[in-house]
């Protein structure tokens, strides 16, 4: 991205970003956290030791291996700027311009999230029958993957405070020069978070390459679980996946910078006036149709032709209800709980400065590059023998959510927090106000719409999430992911497509309820 | 503002928690808890009839061979399963390996002929496929390959399929080796790297023959069979193959059921495997969906297909595949 010459385009106040000392409380959740992200880790770890240094060389120094290393990075390489593109561009049309039928655009983006991935890769094959290898994979992860992008990026800008933009304008930028210039700036912490989540994601994908010949290291990964039942070399592999990881993010942390990114306005907050498109509104309409086509359209076709084949006898209603409540169950505690245990991490990572700010930020994004499976067995073993009275119980699935997909909340929290000005939070104080009620009279409201977001990402991850619900729910948990997966592997594909729709349908509301409710609480 | 938020947190924590305590108040310590990696449908068949002759309540949670699998080698003699049901034997084979299982009841082996379990009686066949070679209809049958032998010479170049990563494909592999030995399976394999397109799984081998992308893949029967009695969309234009012969592209693999040593209702466990093994639990095979074949008591296959006795499988014992050694081979054939 053309980075502007300027590097603090907002810092009315000239003081260095300076270190805060957190709280006991704060400490206290950011250590436990941390601990927790240890578990798959060590596993990991673990692994690498009780295969050995010869066996290990053997396994990751053998034929083909290099190959699929070079096409994991080429994916990445490929694949995130691409998002990075249509997830801005989605974003900036939808929040700052006078696009018609903005909120109708604004919730559909983020459906893609809860499109089963082995849907997505099921309804591109249908249609293009020879859509094989690398750029169909960026095909597909892209389509899937760019909300990563589009809700932090989205959040931010409606966040955004427009006078900086207005005074571009009165000292005669033009609407790119500004986008460029005073906008993209300010979205540097939401585009790098996206990024980092994308790439991770992109590291641990398995599902959605299923039917197009694409294989990533991953794979190298499942057959070692798949073929010997050796837990241990395939969490060893996993290894070169948390080395991946790690590179990036040192590229993200080194990207990102020291710029401050809160305002203090004299006033309230308001919303930015749209941006006349002209003549240029009906290519606008077209990109965003054409995505919304590439990326709902493609796979909901599928599913709609599943569900005319399998006509009205695979609409079991009671068994959909059930998967659905539980669904939302689940969904909505994990939710809530991992943007609850986001704060402070997030807290720490804006405003404290620092290498081990930067590693307790970065210990989450870890487990996210991990195929599901090690997490989860890590938390089987630990579980079943520490905490043998909640091993497959809920508060040990929510928690493995909480650890799987703390990145998701931590991206889009840590940006919404960033635009809080600390002299904000100080003035609240000096007036008396506790750190308790500063945080919820101040902070949460600026926060909210990036909470929101966060809770939404959270929300689809779970609806959408297999392995650690199969191996860790509580017996008889039928979520809609694990009822689509049991139907669709026995190629029962119009049983299974009721339960891919309400999954692609459940994103909608949730995203519009709980964007609503942030628009809310953020107004003055 | 803050009041909304308060209360939107709680109803959805009210929500969230009863769904909680209701899908936690689903699960009934008395129950026989399995382990399913088998097809669910099949398996719940099986839980209703026997529920309905025993009134022995039985709980199960699915997943992969894969899943299920290295689940309970990592939960080890602490799991809560009493029974493991998995849809191909290399899982078995692993949790035997791991030590796990229980010696199953000589009433339960004695219903099971040899050629479908392991002679360690730690766990028995419960159900079997057929390996095929399933082709588009574009192809006329001479020009068929007789054996899958002939899939190494070039003039299948490009014209077939199989999923190498899967566990069900590398069985065959198994089979292949211990019948043929190191090296013609070597040689088989650098054919196969030569000659194959090499899919994902069962069904998008299936699929690609169906659209004619291949001419032929090797997969197992019930595929096509579930395909042709629900939709037909993957295999329309499609037909089977039967290698037969004693080929070792006629192997038989197993599907398996066993006992897990650490459990606590070992009784009702047996009596579970018993009952499959039986003819009520075989004749589910022969009447139900499923499309698998029966292997115990007697019992006879699905009309739709031809009998098990008719294919002149290879003989094999499924607990001497060596998977891992297979596992080996197709690495450096540069297959995996």
């Amino acid at each position: 991205m053309a980075a502007p010459p300027v590097s603090h385009p907002i810092a009315p106040a000239a003081r260095p970003a300076r270190s805060a000392r957190p709280g006991p409380l704060v400490a206290a959740a950011v250590t436990a956290l941390v601990a927790a992200t240890f578990i798959p880790l060590g596993y990991v770890v673990w692994g690498a030791i009780s295969v050995g240094w010869g066996r290990a060389y053997e396994l990751i120094v053998r034929p083909g291996v290099a190959e699929l290393l070079v096409r994991t990075i080429g994916l990445v390489a490929i694949t995130v700027p691409l998002c990075v593109v249509v997830g801005v561009g989605a974003a900036w049309l939808v929040e700052r311009t006078d696009l018609p039928g903005r909120s109708f655009w604004r919730p559909l983006f983020v459906a893609p999230l809860a499109v089963p991935a082995f849907v997505n890769s099921y309804a591109w094959v249908g249609l293009i029958p020879n859509l094989h290898g690398l750029w169909a994979g960026v095909l597909i992860t892209t389509l899937s993957y760019f909300p990563f992008m589009y809700l932090p990026v989205a959040a931010t800008l409606r966040r955004l405070d427009p006078s900086v933009e207005e005074s571009a304008r009165a000292l005669g930028s033009d609407t790119t020069g500004v986008f460029f210039r005073v906008v993209l700036p300010q979205l540097r912490l939401a585009i790098l978070g996206g990024a980092l989540l994308i790439g991770v994601h992109l590291l641990a994908e398995y599902g959605a390459f299923a039917m197009i010949r694409f294989t990533t290291f991953t794979v190298a990964i499942f057959q070692q679980f798949q073929v010997t039942f050796d837990g241990a070399a395939g969490s060893m592999l996993a290894g070169v996946l948390v080395l991946l990881c790690l590179a990036l993010l040192i590229a993200e942390a080194a990207a990102r910078g020291t710029g401050r990114y809160a305002r203090i306005g004299s006033g309230a907050p308001r919303v930015a006036t749209p941006i006349p498109l002209g003549h240029n509104t009906l290519p606008a309409l077209l990109a965003l149709a054409a995505l919304a086509v590439l990326a709902l359209g493609v796979p909901l076709w599928t599913i709609v032709r599943w569900l005319r084949i399998g006509g009205a006898d695979v609409w079991e209603f009671d068994a959909i209800g059930t998967a659905l409540a539980q669904t939302i169950g689940l969904a909505s505690m994990a939710a809530i709980v991992t943007v609850v245990l986001s704060f402070p991490v997030a807290w720490v990572a804006v405003r404290s400065s620092g290498v081990l700010a930067r590693a307790v930020e970065g210990a989450n994004y870890i487990t996210s590059s991990l195929p599901g499976i090690v997490t989860a067995l890590a938390l089987v073993t630990v579980a079943i023998h520490a905490a043998r009275p909640l091993y497959q119980s809920v508060p040990l699935i929510v928690f493995a959510y909480v650890l799987l997909f703390m990145p998701r909340a931590l991206v889009n929290v840590r940006a919404g927090l960033a635009q809080v000005p600390p002299s904000l939070e100080e003035a609240s104080r000096s007036l008396g106000h506790p750190p308790s009620a500063t945080f919820f009279r101040v902070t949460l409201r600026l926060t909210a719409p990036a909470a929101a977001a966060g809770a939404c990402m959270v929300f689809v991850a779970v609806a959408t999430e297999l392995t650690a619900t199969l191996l860790l729910a509580p017996t008889g948990t039928r979520t809609l992911s694990m009822k689509f997966w049991s139907y669709s592997s026995e190629l029962d594909y119009a049983g299974a497509a009721p339960y891919a729709l309400v999954l692609v349908l459940l994103a909608i509301p949730v995203t519009v309820l709980l964007f609503r409710q942030s628009h809310k609480v953020a107004a003055p | 503002m803050r009041a909304r938020w308060s209360r939107i947190a709680a109803i959805a924590s009210t929500v969230a928690l009863a769904v909680g305590l209701t899908a936690c108040s689903g699960s009934d310590d008395d129950a026989l808890l399995i382990y399913n990696a088998s097809h669910e449908s099949l398996t719940k068949e099986w839980i209703e009839a026997f529920t309905t002759e025993t009134g022995i309540q039985v709980e199960y949670r699915h997943g992969g061979d894969t899943e299920m699998g290295n689940q309970l080698i990592a939960e080890g003699a602490a799991s809560p399963a009493d029974v493991f049901l998995t849809e191909n034997s290399p899982a078995m084979a692993a949790v035997e390996r791991a030590g796990l299982f229980a010696d199953l009841d000589s009433e339960t082996l004695n219903q099971v002929p040899e050629q479908y379990r392991p002679p360690t009686g730690k766990w028995t066949g419960v159900a079997a496929r057929t390996t095929v070679f399933v082709y588009n209809k574009r192809l006329r049958p001479d020009q068929l390959p007789t054996s899958m032998l002939d899939l190494q010479k070039p003039e299948w170049k490009g014209r077939w399929g199989a999923p190498p990563a899967r566990p069900d494909f590398q069985a065959i592999m198994s089979a292949l080796l211990q019948l043929k030995g190191d090296a013609a399976t070597t040689q088989w394999l650098a054919g196969m790297k030569q000659n194959a397109i090499l899919e994902d799984n069962n069904v998008s081998t299936l699929e690609a023959v169906n659209a004619g992308e291949l001419d032929g893949g090797i997969i197992y029967h019930y595929y096509w069979y579930r395909d042709q009695a629900e939709t037909k969309e993957n295999s329309a234009n499609t037909a089977l193959h039967y290698f037969k012969n004693q080929d070792p592209g006629a192997f038989i693999s197993v599907s398996g059921g066993g006992v897990l040593a650490s459990s606590t209702k070992k009784d009702q466990a047996q009596q579970f495997i018993r009952f499959v093994t039986g003819r009520a639990g075989q004749e589910v095979l022969e009447k139900g969906t499923s499309f698998e074949y029966p292997v115990a008591s007697g019992v006879p296959a699905n009309p739709a297909l031809p009998p098990l006795d008719s294919l002149q499988a290879p003989n094999i014992d499924p607990s001497t595949l060596n998977a891992q050694q297979v596992s080996d081979m197709m690495t450096q054939a540069g297959l995996l």
